[in-house]
Formats: structure tokens, C-alpha cells, sequence
């Protein structure tokens, strides 16, 4: 062992010390920054086409790529069809910003909520609301109630069951980061361990090539899936609701965003009027005849 | 050493040996200044360790990265699901390990080939690396796992892991073949001469003389490779296979905790690192051995 000439020695100590300062100088924004933007707008905080959005005078929505029917139609969410692109217009409409206002964004569905600073205003893209979510993001009220059901293939075992009890030994798969994986290991827990991907195309392509016996879904995307993508696929049936409390879908908002309350009373006074009902109605279709696997 | 009266090998004192003042003096000296050396690292060691700490502690935000990367109740409940989705990844890494040592060897004699006869082989080993190395690694897991199912070819596999497993065989067995022929043309061509001098066939001058010296070289770029693979294990989570990697992902998914990322993370690391000491220690020894003019 040589000692280090000196002053490489002085080198290494210096930039200890520097490094140190940066890290220092890294810090995050303040916790505070967001009632910082919340008092931007004076007297109504909702006021009409006035908030404090990321781009003032535009409201940023944000959704995956692909978006897939019917909550999107053609991939394109800015045509205002399918009932998600609705809805954000609807909302647009109710916070004072009409349909030139309102520019779309591509986030993919796991980064939509993840914690961090956003870069929309609002994400809308069959996101669920939960507690133990609600620590990371904000959201608004639930804007549609949502059933998880299961697909397989005509003629299959898996295609038979009628109870929950049916399908344990199966092999089942969602995409990750759903409920509708939560609904697999949770309410079902089958025998053999759940597939888990990153999209619900390859959940799909999985059971058209017959690597896993049925998947879960939301039940209007089965219902869409079964009539205009796996056709020799079929709705097994519906899960009830988990601990009794409706799964509802809700539009993403950065944690302690000043929008929240606004786009929630959106929401609120959408539902009230009648105006979620007649987009469900328009876009979805009618999901009373999946039966409901107990 | 300076000789003293003592070390003049009087008669009847035997052997036995007593130092010298002198020498006790000098180690009890050398002694102390260990001594003093170990003390001063020590407390340095505390001093950067306090210093770092809070710093860290003390940083801005540390709250919120607390609870959001080290979050005690989300690392309880990854950590078993991690390690159960970590024996995929084990389990993968010794059967695709096998399979690339022995298809990256039979590339890699196959490039070496010698003779107007072999043309057609060494043209297709040099294309399966070349195709191989230069494909990212993610396209072809994507075309064998999701692909290939969407074929309906009769007895072929639809299992995820086993299709993803051949993926990366195909990957890094074209990685391996390549340092196992730089190993092969790395053995001085005096060598095969001499083997050949000696009345052995090409086939006997490969397999006994230069092979085996090829191979020595080569341990530790293999290992590298070997670590490599390890950690890419994890990308057959693609066709839905659960390994650590999906399992952590699966808990972040529905809580929006980052905690059994890094859980998974540390999990690959110590996986890692005992390899890393394998692979020092081999190039050591190797070192060494050669140092000593051994036989190589």
C-alpha cells in the first residue's frame, strides 16, 4: 500500500464535501407547494375556466396508449367517444373549459399513479379508488361503479363454472396493478399462481393461445373483449363486490392537488343530473345478464 | 536485518533464540502504529458514518422517501413473495446457464473451424452471434413468449417460463460463444503446432490442448456474463410468470408503495454479490498461478 499523494487526498476530501452539499441541495419541493398554487385563484376557487391548471386557461387530461374501447373509441381520445372520453368532456364542460380547451396527454397506466409530481391535471383511464391509494394520489369522487368478471374460451372447463369454487383450479391471469388481480388472489386464490402482465393485450393473447384457462376484467371491457376481440370468448360471470362497499372508478389527481375538490363537485353535480347514467347507457353496454359467481 | 550477537551460532547455546533489544523495540513500535493506524480509520469511519447520517436524516423529504422506499409493513409483506418468485428466477438461471455454457462452446467451435468444408458453418455461427448479440434482448422475449403461443404449433411449449428461457439462451449463448472463441484464438497458435507435432488430430489438439487453456482464461468475462443472466431472469415476466421482480411489481400496483422494489432490488444484489467474490477469487488464484510460472 502507497499512501495517496496529498493532493489527491485533498481531492477525495473535497469532493466528499461536495457531494454532500448537493445532496443537501437535492431536496424535494416543500410539502406546502401545492396550497401555494390553491390560493393562486382569487374569491371561487372553482371558478369557471379559471384554475389553476397546469397550462392556464387549458385543461390537461392524461390516459394511456393504447386506449381501448369502450372507454376509448379508435385510440383516439380526443373525438369524445367511449364513455371515459365523455366523461373527461363532460367534466371539462362542468369546470368551465370547452372541448378546445381540454388538451390529451399519454400516460401509461402505472405511472398515472404513481406518486410524483404530474404533468396533467387529471388522469381518466378505469383507475380504482382505494385507501391505501389514496396516501399516494388524489382522487376525485368515483365517477362509474365498476364489476370485475371473467372471460374463457367457448367450450372450455373454465367456460362452465358457476361459482367461485369452480374456478380454484384453473389457471387465471390479469394485468398487474389491477383489482381485477386483487379479485384473483384475493377472492378466488386459486391453486395455481396467477399470470400477471403488463397489459391487458397480452392477458388476452394469453388466452386466445390457451396459456392461461380464463382472465379477469372489468366487465365492460369483457363485455367488449368477448363481442369484438376474442369472439370464441364468453363472460363466465361477474365477482360481487369485495367487503360490500361498490369498486368505483375515479379521475387521478397529483396528492394535494388544488383541483380535487373542484373536479370532485364536477363529478357530483355529473351524477346528480343524470349526465354519468345517459353516457353509461350511450357507451356501455348493459351489464345485468353476466351472472354473479359466488 | 543486522546480524547480532546473539544469531553468531555459538556452541552449546543450541537453537535457542533470543532477539535482540533492538528488534523488540522496533516491533513494539510497528505495533503501536497499527495500532494507531486501526484507532484513526475507526473513528474516521464513525465520523463519515454520523455525518452521513444526518444528513440523510435530516435532508428535506427524508419523511415522505421514508415512507414511501423503506416502509417496514409493505417490506414484511413483499419480502416472502419476492423470495418465492426468486427461485423462478434461481431455477432459470442454473438450467439457462447450462444450456448457454454448452450452445455458446458448440458456436464457438463451430466458428473455429478449420477447412474449405466447414465454410457453411463457421457463415451460420458468425450470423446466429451476430443477429443474436445485436438483438435487444426484450424483442426477442416479446416474439418468443407472446409470439410464438399465436403460432398454435403442434407440441411446442406454451409455458411462459420455458419459452422465456429460450429466449435468453438464444441471447446468451450468441454473448458466451463470442468470449469462448476469443479464448480459443487467444491460445498462441505454437501450441496447436506443438499438439500437432506430437501426432494428435485436429480434433485431439482442440480437445486436449487448446480447449482447455481457452476455457481457464475465459472464467472471468463467463462470470460476468453468468451475473448478467441473472438479473435478466426477471424479463420472462413478460408472458405473465411471476418471478421477484412481478411479485414486488404486483404489491406497488395496488398500493403505490416503492417499498418492495427496492426489497426485490437488495434481494438481486445479495444474489449478486457472492458470485462477484466467486469471480475475484478465481482471477486471483488464476493470477497467482501464473505468477509462479505453474502450469497453466
Amino acid at each position: 500500500m502507497h499512501p495517496a499523494p496529498r493532493a489527491l487526498r485533498r481531492a477525495v476530501a473535497a469532493a466528499s464535501i461536495a457531494l454532500l452539499a448537493t445532496a443537501v441541495g437535492c431536496a424535494p419541493q416543500p410539502e406546502d407547494d401545492a396550497s401555494a398554487k390553491a390560493s393562486a385563484p382569487t374569491g371561487n376557487a372553482c371558478a369557471k375556466g379559471k384554475l389553476a391548471t397546469k397550462t392556464s386557461g387549458k385543461l390537461t387530461v392524461a390516459t394511456d396508449e393504447p386506449a381501448y374501447e369502450p372507454w376509448f373509441k379508435d385510440d383516439k381520445p380526443a373525438n369524445g367517444k367511449g364513455f371515459e372520453s365523455a366523461v373527461a368532456y363532460a367534466v371539462a364542460k362542468q369546470l368551465g373549459y370547452d372541448k378546445s380547451a381540454v388538451v390529451w396527454q399519454s400516460v401509461p397506466f402505472n405511472k398515472a399513479f404513481a406518486p410524483g409530481e404530474k404533468t396533467f391535471d387529471f388522469d381518466i383511464n378505469q383507475v380504482s379508488i382505494s385507501a391505501e391509494r389514496k396516501k399516494a394520489v388524489d382522487f376525485s369522487s368515483g365517477y362509474y361503479d365498476v364489476r370485475q368478471a371473467v372471460i374463457a374460451l367457448k367450450g372450455t372447463k373454465a367456460a362452465k363454472a358457476k361459482s367461485i369454487a369452480d374456478l380454484k383450479g384453473l389457471k387465471l391471469g390479469a394485468q398487474v396493478g389491477t383489482t381485477s388481480l386483487n379479485y384473483i388472489q384475493d377472492v378466488v386464490k386459486p391453486t395455481q399462481e396467477a399470470a400477471a402482465y403488463a397489459k391487458n393485450d397480452q392477458a388476452k393473447s394469453a388466452l386466445e393461445n390457451k396459456q392461461v384457462d380464463a382472465i379477469v376484467v372489468d366487465l365492460p371491457t369483457a363485455f367488449y373483449i368477448t363481442a369484438a376481440e376474442v369472439t370464441d370468448g364468453t363472460i363466465v360471470g361477474q365477482f360481487e363486490n369485495q367487503g360490500g362497499t361498490p369498486e368505483q372508478f375515479g379521475l387521478v389527481l397529483d396528492k394535494g392537488s388544488a383541483l380535487t375538490s373542484c373536479v370532485t363537485e364536477a363529478v357530483d353535480a355529473l351524477r346528480k343530473d343524470g349526465t354519468l347514467a345517459k353516457l353509461e347507457q350511450q357507451w356501455l353496454s348493459d351489464a345485468v345478464d353476466a351472472p354473479v359467481l359466488k | 536485518m543486522t546480524l547480532t550477537k546473539d544469531e553468531a551460532g555459538q556452541e552449546g547455546a543450541g537453537d535457542s533464540y533470543t532477539p535482540s533489544q533492538r528488534r523488540i523495540e522496533r516491533e513494539a513500535l510497528k505495533r503501536a502504529r497499527s495500532r494507531r493506524a486501526t484507532a484513526i480509520a475507526a473513528v474516521s469511519t464513525l465520523l463519515t458514518a454520523v455525518v452521513l447520517y444526518l444528513v440523510v436524516v435530516n435532508a428535506p423529504g427524508w419523511p415522505r422517501t421514508k415512507e414511501t422506499f423503506f416502509n417496514g409493513q409493505y417490506a414484511r409483506e413483499a419480502f416472502p413473495k419476492v423470495l418465492e418468485g426468486l427461485w423462478l428466477n434461481v431455477r432459470l438461471l442454473f438450467v439457462c446457464g447450462a444450456a448457454v455454457l454448452v450452445l455458446g462452446m458448440l458456436i464457438a467451435i463451430a466458428r473455429t473451424l478449420r477447412g474449405p468444408v466447414f465454410f457453411p458453418l463457421r457463415v451460420l455461427a458468425a450470423a446466429y452471434t451476430d443477429f443474436f448479440r445485436g438483438l435487444p434482448l426484450i424483442i426477442n422475449l416479446m416474439i418468443v413468449v407472446l409470439g410464438v403461443p399465436a403460432l398454435r404449433l403442434q407440441g411446442v411449449t406454451v409455458d411462459p417460463v420455458w419459452l422465456g428461457g429460450t429466449a435468453l439462451t438464444l441471447t446468451y449463448s450468441a454473448y458466451v460463444a463470442e468470449v469462448f472463441r476469443a479464448g480459443i484464438e487467444s491460445v498462441h497458435p505454437s501450441q496447436r503446432a506443438a499438439a500437432r507435432s506430437l501426432g494428435l488430430s485436429n480434433r485431439q489438439a482442440l480437445r486436449y490442448v487448446v480447449l482447455p487453456q481457452a476455457v481457464r482464461r475465459q472464467v472471468p468475462p463467463l462470470l460476468n456474463d453468468l451475473v448478467s443472466l441473472q438479473k435478466d431472469t426477471g424479463l420472462v415476466s413478460i408472458g405473465g410468470a411471476i418471478d421477484a421482480v412481478r411479485a414486488a411489481d404486483i404489491i406497488v400496483g395496488r398500493s403505490l408503495n416503492y417499498t418492495p422494489y427496492i426489497v426485490a432490488g437488495l434481494v438481486f444484489v445479495a444474489l449478486t454479490i457472492p458470485m462477484t467474490r466467486l469471480t475475484d477469487w478465481v482471477t486471483a488464484r488464476m493470477d497467482r498461478r501464473r505468477a509462479q510460472g505453474g502450469v497453466a
